[in-house]
């Protein structure tokens, strides 16, 4: 089985649309969403939700008021000033703060304080026009979760190897920090899409560093390549100092945001005018089938 | 005052109305802080003169071996599976998935763990060519997985003698709460199509969660629908600002220059902004 996984450094470089139209390009896969934070591609692909998972990520302190006797050794323990006192309603635990270590519960003498199991958001497992689909909404306000991307490829992976898929495609986290090296663990290709801009150069050398620090196979593309030509050069230059192949260029097209309105992926989307970028997105498709393969 | 400004994801332009704010505002001192400590862009629209670097550091335990009798009471207490001890050998700490929260130590019968500094990624802190801005930005190290203690080390640099703004980094989750938390206002930005319309909904829901009060800056206005606008009248979320979709603005974007040092009669619409949004702080 192979995995590519799409990336950017910071999201809204048009990841999700490129696994969209991948979606409707490659045949016998599975495809997860794994930007559990900000996830889009449901706008696409409409998913029709087979099963739901409760997500139990992370504990919670939760405090016991008529055990507590407003001692203060919770507070003075929290690194992360997850617990204060108010006049009016004593000590209390700041839900958005607590990260669920437990040092206030080993510490309350009075065992005050206990860690509870919270549902921090949902996984699904789903069917979608073109083929199975893995994914999740994480709770607003919640640790932005590599445990949680980690069950969606979880689900990825047993569905495929269910129905005997050859390939899961993967919509990756934003960033480059927990969910992104979780969307990134173990695939065959990290394709990174990118921007001519400064700071999509900036953003793609920080992204493009860890995926080596993880020693996955990178690939780039440069989506609305006629911004900024200068930069585009200076994106294509860096790459091939780098060794990093380019998989493709796309120039900028009104139709990719008209297909995102009608809801569908710009390769499925029906228009009177031919569009550009739904034809390089089909070309580069088929550069990139070539290169997991091999 | 301190304003936030931040987007449900990524690339919507977030950085693009902090940074235009900050420039606007003549008649005060502005001090900005790039939150966005995985990716942070601001320094590159401000070319800044930096005048310090500092290490940002968290704790992680390191065990002494004279006193370790590998009870093996440490392991089990952490919750995030940082700790491994190896009967008679060896206790092992895997720095990455520790959060520094204290606790191992505090549990160890033999008070043979203590705990030792370990970077996570560093704060620079500088001042904008021309000298109006203060910046300060923080740059999380490659393979490290949290951003939060980062986030919360640059907010610490906080001046409150200034107006503040913090370019939030993007989503919903814990490194948004860090980076909002405990400021007067947040200006959320969002393109008006489906995918922005979706993530603007979440956003909206933490900082109800936080009871921050927000409005919206609607950027590349002209392409995707209308969907956005309805939202908001329906919520009554005001609409503080349009930027429209320009191929001008997106051309100075791309080439790191802040639009309005080139289109100098928006500076106005981001000072008339600001004003607005300090008469509803109060
Ligand atoms: S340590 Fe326990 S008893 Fe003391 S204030 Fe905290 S919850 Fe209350
Ligand atoms: S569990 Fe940890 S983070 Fe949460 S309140 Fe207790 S000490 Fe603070
Ligand atoms: S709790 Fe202390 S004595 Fe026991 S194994 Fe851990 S470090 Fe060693
Ligand atoms: S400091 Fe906390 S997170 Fe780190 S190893 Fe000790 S118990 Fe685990």
């Amino acid at each position: 089985m192979r995995q590519l996984t799409v990336i950017s450094g910071k999201g809204g470089t048009g990841k999700t649309t490129l696994v969209g139209s991948f979606a409707v390009l490659a045949e016998n896969k599975v495809i997860a969403d794994c930007d559990v934070d900000a996830p889009d591609l449901h706008l696409l692909l409409h998913p029709e939700i087979l099963t739901k998972q409760e997500f139990k990520g992370v504990k919670i302190a939760v405090m016991d008021k008529t055990l507590c006797t407003e001692c203060g050794t919770c507070e003075e323990t929290c690194r992360f000033n997850a617990i204060a006192s108010t006049e009016e309603s004593g000590y209390a635990v700041n839900q958005a703060r607590c990260e669920g270590c437990g040092a206030c519960v080993f510490m309350c003498p009075q065992e005050a304080l206990t860690l509870q199991e919270r549902v921090s958001g949902y996984a699904f497992i789903s069917k979608t026009k073109y083929g199975a689909m893995a994914h999740a909404q994480l709770n607003v306000a919640e640790e932005a979760s590599g445990k949680l991307v980690t069950l969606v490829r979880e689900n990825a992976r047993q569905t495929a190897e269910k129905e005997g898929c050859e390939l899961i495609l993967i919509d990756g986290a934003p960033g480059i920090g927990c969910p992104v090296i979780a969307s990134l663990g173990g695939v065959d290709l990290a394709l990174i899409v990118t921007e001519p801009t400064q700071s999509g150069l900036h953003d793609l050398k920080r992204i493009l560093s860890v995926v080596e620090h993880f020693s996955v196979k990178p690939s780039v593309c440069i989506n609305k390549y006629d911004i900024n030509e200068e930069v585009t050069g200076e994106i294509e230059a860096f790459c091939r100092e780098k060794g990093t192949e380019i998989a493709g260029k796309i120039l900028y097209d009104d139709t990719i945001t008209k297909a995102m309105v009608a809801g569908v992926p710009v390769v499925a989307f029906e228009s009177e005018l031919k569009s550009t970028a739904a034809e390089e997105i089909t070309l580069m498709w088929h550069r990139i089938e070539r290169i997991i393969q091999q | 005052m301190i304003i936030s400004v931040a987007s449900g994801k990524g690339g919507t332009g977030k950085t693009t109305v902090a940074l235009n704010l900050a420039l606007s505002l003549s008649n005060v001192q502005v001090q900005l802080l790039d939150c966005d400590v995985e990716e942070p862009n601001s320094h590159i629209f401000l070319n800044p003169v930096i005048e310090e670097t500092k290490p940002a550091q968290t704790l992680v335990p390191k065990v002494n071996y004279e006193l370790c009798d590998y009870c093996g009471k440490c392991a089990p207490a952490c919750e995030y599976n940082a700790l491994v001890v190896l009967p008679e050998k060896e206790v092992m700490v895997f720095p990455e998935l520790c959060h520094g929260c204290g606790l191992c130590s505090l549990v160890c019968p033999q008070e043979a763990i203590s705990e030792e500094p370990r970077e996570i990624g560093v704060i620079k802190k500088g001042r904008s060519g021309d000298g109006k801005i203060d910046l300060v930005y923080g740059l999380l190290n490659i393979g490290e997985v949290k951003a939060t203690p980062l986030i919360d080390q640059v907010k610490a640099e906080l001046n409150p003698a200034k107006t503040v703004i913090i370019d939030v980094p993007p989503g919903t989750a814990c490194p948004v709460i860090a980076a909002v938390q405990s400021t007067d206002y947040c200006i959320l930005v969002t393109e008006p199509t489906p995918f922005g319309l979706y993530d603007l909904k979440l956003a909206v829901e933490v900082l109800r969660v936080l009871k921050i009060p927000f409005g919206i800056v609607v950027n590349k206005a002209g392409i995707g629908d209308r969907k956005v606008y309805e939202y908001c009248a329906k919520e009554g979320i005001p609409i503080l600002l349009e930027i429209p979709h320009d191929k001008r603005i997106a051309r100075y974007y791309s080439e790191g220059v802040p639009f309005v040092r080139e289109m100098p009669e928006w500076e106005e619409r981001f000072a008339g902004m600001m004003k607005s949004i300090k008469e509803y702080v109060g």
